[in-house]
């Protein structure tokens, strides 16, 4: 199933790209797309350990099962206001 | 009135249509909080900001902290409006307008409003230095997993 991963910031500056199409099996968690992001991706290595995640705007956990068509939203650590 | 009550976008803030936008004759107050772009952060000399938005989902989040406001305090309506892109010193970033019948409620949700949307809310900032050098501001790390459902 496919996903698309949005970047921001900090994350969006080092990959060089601000969003991807993902290809991801039926079941994957978002986790496993942070996962891949780190792996695949410029940058991936200095993601945090823990990266804040949102599925479809809203915010969600490494354990969130994707669906097909999803938005993944990488979440750096906010500095609004 | 025809302007959104919370709007995250790149135009300039209209604190005072905000403002206006929140009033009803049940008030006896409308409280305004403006954030603005200061010249200095941490003993560094800012020569302007650039602000990053998640832009539908902050729309949500602030959206959702003003209906826990609004659920934990007797209040009217409630406007925030946050800025992105590039913004010059002295420029608002964020206005916050609370229009309450009385006054105590809407220092209380003002203060909740800027101080969760600071901790939550998918936006970033992007210190400018006069040397042309650029940083992203370190933010705060939601805790997601702690606050999701």
């Amino acid at each position: 199933m496919k996903v698309e991963v949005l970047l921001f910031a900090s994350y969006r500056d080092r990959a060089g790209v601000d969003s991807l199409a993902l290809e991801v099996e039926d079941g994957a968690t978002a986790g496993a797309v942070v996962d891949r992001v780190r792996e695949n991706l410029g940058g991936g290595e200095a993601l945090p350990p823990r990266v804040a995640i949102a599925v479809n705007e809203r915010h969600a956990s490494p354990g969130t099962i994707l669906h097909d068509g999803d938005i993944v939203a990488l979440i750096p650590p906010v500095s609004g206001g | 009135m025809s302007i959104p009550l919370v709007h995250v976008g790149p135009e300039p803030i209209d604190v005072m249509a905000l403002q206006a936008a929140v009033r009803s004759d049940a008030d006896g107050a409308v409280l305004l909080f403006t954030g603005l772009v200061r010249n200095h952060n941490e003993g560094r000399a800012v020569h302007h900001l650039e602000y990053q938005a998640y832009d539908a989902m902050a729309e949500r989040e602030l959206a959702a902290i003003v209906e826990e406001a609004r659920s934990r305090w007797q209040v009217g309506r409630v406007g925030i409006h946050h800025r992105t892109g590039r913004l010059g010193i002295g420029d608002p970033s964020v206005a916050i307008a609370v229009a309450s019948p009385h006054r105590a409620e809407a220092y209380e949700v003002s203060r909740y409003l800027i101080e969760e949307l600071k901790r939550r809310v998918p936006v970033w900032k992007r210190e400018g230095y006069a040397d042309g050098s650029t940083e992203w501001v370190r933010g705060c790390l939601h805790e997601a997993a702690h606050d999701h459902g």
